[in-house]
């Protein structure tokens, strides 16, 4: 029996299951938003080329990346949560409060470079994790459901640590614009451009590639040999597939939890900072918000997996890039992405739940084939007493 | 005479498995017959074909005579036959009666329920059969027997002549089995058809007027009682010859490897029901812990662990203290653990075997290197090794733990703390639900663990498992150790007794 031969669905078996279900939740999207185009009196097709054409210009590119880069960075937080069952909401809270922190800190240090920008990215991450502490400290000790108290956090954290620190902190001059002091360069984010135009033609339109991408790809990495490969991770995944068989593996549920919050809230301390260092060098009115609840349909979209992820970001990243071109043309509306954004998250769901039941259905067949072919063979197959054993123990 | 049920060459396939080929089952009216099989034989499948919850792919029904084909249970209760599930489906905020009329309530005029017709009916019912119940307790109150009994009546209440009990002695003990087999002797004699699933083979020889086995998803053979023996029955069900028992010799050591100091526990309602439970266990010994379900036994287990603090007392592991010990100290220093139930506390199901193999063992080698990096090369290949000597049936280590049946889960369970070698195995119930092909691998692999010098406390409810395993016996009643029993001279009925609380005089306990 050591020597099977099938030890899982063959590869290309595998493959397409992975694939069935985003590219199912693709065309679905595409259909319906058709739908809504043309009830709306516009022709999808040329729109969708028009998007096309357009999304495949350099410069919308490299706006495609700027946008994914956070998107990227929230949905990890979000799938370090729920890869334990957490469900941090409150990665909102988590990054605006830390980016204006991380800002007004960079303002204020003089480093040389590398260790500047390196300590502005630890006040995030550290600022972060300890916002998304106080929330796993409450479920540890005080029962509270992170939901809960995530959500409520949000709301102190935007409208009230923010606010106020906002206040303080704001550079009065005498232009309109409320921004925190700038960062002076040794705490700024080199760009890629230089690096990119070695590949490709020269990026215009004033358009920048932020640094930023190589640290999403860098928190990438870490998140799969943290998940996959350490056992921390394999802890924590035990405990959000079942906690109490994760309990009497010796996995202490409390700590797990500080530690999923605490990850999770370090990751999503960066969310903001790709244009905290990569474009604005200050915290301002101009700091986009919302990042952290998108993160979660990335996350979703993405299954939680590193990979996944990192396309479901560039998907969403490509839409809200290419969609302004709709505008220009008259084509549509851009605001047609966000039918096919909400269409996409609705159908992978979906589609996600049929695939995993077709492999779950394939698995249990091959299992029970083995079972149905197998059958005991005392020489080699048995465990050495099993043979030797009666219907009762022996008395 | 025509029969109350015929099912003729009944095939039912699922996506690459034929759970049912062509069985034939034949039930004379008035008789209790019984199917016996191993887990996956499909007992389950044929039933949930004959009551209409899943449509046969081949084959006819046929009850008293009439070709019938059953859409949804519903046709099956209208036609007379009527299944009480191994699960109970009970509402347990309601009255008894109330859980005997939901969904078929009599009603009286403007639509109110006839509360008064209804009581008198049921009535009826319970003083017909025998079956005693009260019928205006919350059924929260009521004990397994009881629920069973409820769920037969539901049965009776909605017409139902011929009765489907599935595997309806797994949840009772031995006293409570005796009434629930006077109750189908007293409904056969009314008249009532009894099929009746079990793989206890002394019960099936005790109750059953037929008995037919099913194996591999066809019928084997259909005999009488009489005209076997249970080791007949026992190789019908597993298809080949089983071998004979052996002696028992004792292999007890002198080192005390699990000692607990009056230990008392609070469940999770800070109800103390652990009560100073004092006991030992050597090396090389299996101690049994008898008793019924909820008598502490689980708290008792999870203060061994370490999930759950002790209120008093303490516990010693090779003769240190480890009251202060984590869980994850416990389970490195050797302490290997059978979970009393499977899907509960043992497996991460959605994981592949690889990943449940090592749950438990997550810090040691082979499963990862310096306590924190996963090696899962070498965990594969450790599982692999686990799945041939403990005989898992899977294509391999990369399936997914919900994909094997339950058997083969717990052989998985069994072999992940076995090739680990504890010192100190506490196995709640290591053979429940699980057939006897299986159950009789899992035995042997105690006993030679045994034999290897481990220390295993088997807490169990299961007398054949306790007697035959055990060098000694210790009985668990309301949180306490009320008696200590040799298992070369307690009978299975004692033992019952004893785990009842029925035995007369409770015997102190008496500890080496």
């Amino acid at each position: 029996m050591s020597t099977r031969t099938s030890h899982r669905l063959p590869a290309h078996r595998r493959l397409t299951l992975a694939l069935a279900a985003p590219v199912a939740a693709l065309i679905l999207s595409l259909a319906v938003a058709s739908i809504a185009l043309v009830l709306s009196g516009s022709n999808p097709f040329p729109a969708y080329g028009r998007m096309f054409s357009y999304g495949f210009e350099l410069e919308t590119l490299v706006d495609m990346v700027n946008r994914a880069t956070p998107l990227y960075l929230s949905a990890v937080a979000v799938a370090i949560g729920f890869r334990m069952n957490l469900f941090n909401i409150g990665v909102e809270g988590q990054y605006i409060l830390a980016s204006i922190i991380a800002a007004q800190v960079a303002a204020e240090l003089s480093l040389p470079a590398p260790l500047h920008l390196t300590v502005i990215i630890l006040v995030g991450m550290a600022t972060g994790s300890v916002w998304a502490l106080i929330a796993g400290v409450l479920k540890v000790t005080r029962g509270i459901h992170e939901v809960i108290s995530t959500i409520m956090l949000n709301a102190v954290s935007i409208s009230f640590v923010v606010a106020m620190l906002f206040r303080q902190w704001d550079v009065p001059d005498e232009s309109l614009n409320q921004e925190t002091a700038e960062i002076p360069p040794s705490g700024r984010m080199p760009d890629l451009n230089g690096f990119v135009e070695t590949f490709t033609r020269e990026i215009g339109k004033g358009r920048v590639l932020w640094g930023f991408v190589i640290v999403a790809i860098i928190i990438g990495i870490l998140y799969w040999i943290y998940v996959a490969r350490t056992r921390p991770g394999y802890d924590l995944r035990a405990s959000g597939i079942n906690p109490l068989a994760a309990e009497a593996s010796g996995v202490s549920p409390k700590r797990t939890i500080i530690v999923a919050m605490a990850l999770s809230g370090a990751v999503g301390g960066l969310v903001g900072l790709p244009e905290v260092l990569g474009r604005d060098y200050a915290y301002g009115l101009q700091f986009t918000q919302n990042l952290g609840f998108a993160g979660i349909a990335v996350a979703l979209l993405g299954q939680n997996h590193p990979g996944g992820i990192a396309i479901g970001a560039l998907v969403f990243g490509f839409l809200d890039s290419a969609a302004p071109i709709l505008d220009v043309h008259g084509d549509a509306p851009q605001e047609i992405v966000e039918i096919m954004k909400g269409i996409i998250i609705f159908a992978a769901v979906i589609t996600y739940v049929v695939v995993q039941r077709r492999r779950q259905a394939e698995e249990a067949r091959a299992a029970s084939l083995a079972m149905a072919s197998d059958e005991p063979d005392p020489a080699t197959g048995m465990p050495s007493g099993a043979t030797e054993s009666d219907t009762r123990p022996a008395t | 005479m025509t029969p109350a049920l015929s099912l003729e060459n009944i095939t039912k396939r699922f996506p690459g498995v034929l759970a049912n080929d062509r069985v034939n089952l034949t039930v004379a009216e008035g008789e209790i017959h019984a199917i016996c099989g191993e887990n996956g034989a499909g007992k389950s499948t044929l039933m949930n074909v004959l009551y209409g919850m899943l449509p046969a792919d081949e084959g006819r029904i046929v009850v008293r005579g009439d070709e019938v084909h059953f859409r949804s249970p519903r046709d099956a209760l209208a036609a007379g036959i009527g299944m009480v599930h191994q699960h109970f489906m009970l509402a347990d905020n309601l009255t008894v009666l109330e859980n005997i009329i939901l969904g078929a309530e009599p009603t009286g005029r403007g639509g109110r329920i006839d509360f008064a017709g209804a009581r008198r009916r049921v009535t009826e019912l319970s003083d017909a059969y025998g079956l005693d119940v009260h019928l205006d307790e919350p059924v929260e109150n009521l004990g397994v027997g009881e629920r069973q009994r409820v769920e037969i009546i539901k049965v009776l209440y909605r017409g139902a002549r011929i009765l489907i009990l599935d595997e309806p002695t797994s949840v009772l003990v031995p006293h409570e089995v005796e009434e629930l087999f006077r109750n189908m002797r007293d409904m056969c004699a009314r008249g009532e058809t009894i099929v009746f699933i079990d793989h206890k083979l002394d019960e099936v020889l005790e109750i059953a007027d037929t008995i037919t086995v099913l194996r591999a998803g066809r019928t084997v053979a259909t005999v009488k009682p009489d005209e076997v023996s249970p080791r007949d029955l026992a190789e019908l069900m597993v298809g080949s010859e089983l071998p004979t028992p052996e002696a028992r010799t004792t292999t007890v050591r002198d080192t005390v490897s699990l000692q607990v100091e009056s230990l008392s526990v609070l469940d999770d309602d800070e109800r103390e029901v652990v009560k100073g439970i004092s006991l030992e266990v050597r090396r090389g010994e299996i101690v049994g812990v008898a008793g019924v379900e909820g008598n502490g036994q689980i708290e008792f287990v999870e203060a061994l662990l370490g999930i759950r603090e002790p209120s008093q007392g303490r516990v010693l592991l090779e003769g240190a203290d480890i009251n202060e010990w984590t869980v994850r100290r416990r389970r490195e220093a050797g302490i290997g653990y059978i979970p009393e139930d499977r899907h509960r506390r043992g497996l991460l199901l959605p994981a592949p075997l690889w990943e449940n193999a090592m749950c438990g063992h997550q810090g040691k080698e082979p499963y990862s290197r310096k306590g924190f990096w996963l090696t899962p090369k070498a965990a594969r290949s450790k599982t692999r090794e686990l799945i041939a000597a403990f005989d898992v049936r899977t294509p391999g280590p990369d399936v997914a733990a919900h994909a094997l049946s339950g058997g083969n889960q717990q052989k998985l369970i069994i072999g992940r703390e076995m090739v680990m070698t504890p010192n100190l195995l506490i196995a709640a119930h290591p053979t429940r639900g699980i057939d006897v092909g299986a159950q009789a691998a899992v035995w042997e692999t105690l006993h030679q663990a045994r034999e290897q010098g481990l220390a295993v406390l088997l807490v169990s409810a299961d007398l054949d498992e306790l007697i035959g395993l055990s060098d000694r016996l210790l009985v668990i009643f309301r949180g306490r150790i009320s008696a200590a029993l040799d298992p070369a001279t307690v009978t299975p009925r004692e033992l019952g007794a004893h785990m009842t609380g029925a035995a007369g005089e409770v015997e102190e306990m008496q500890h080496a």
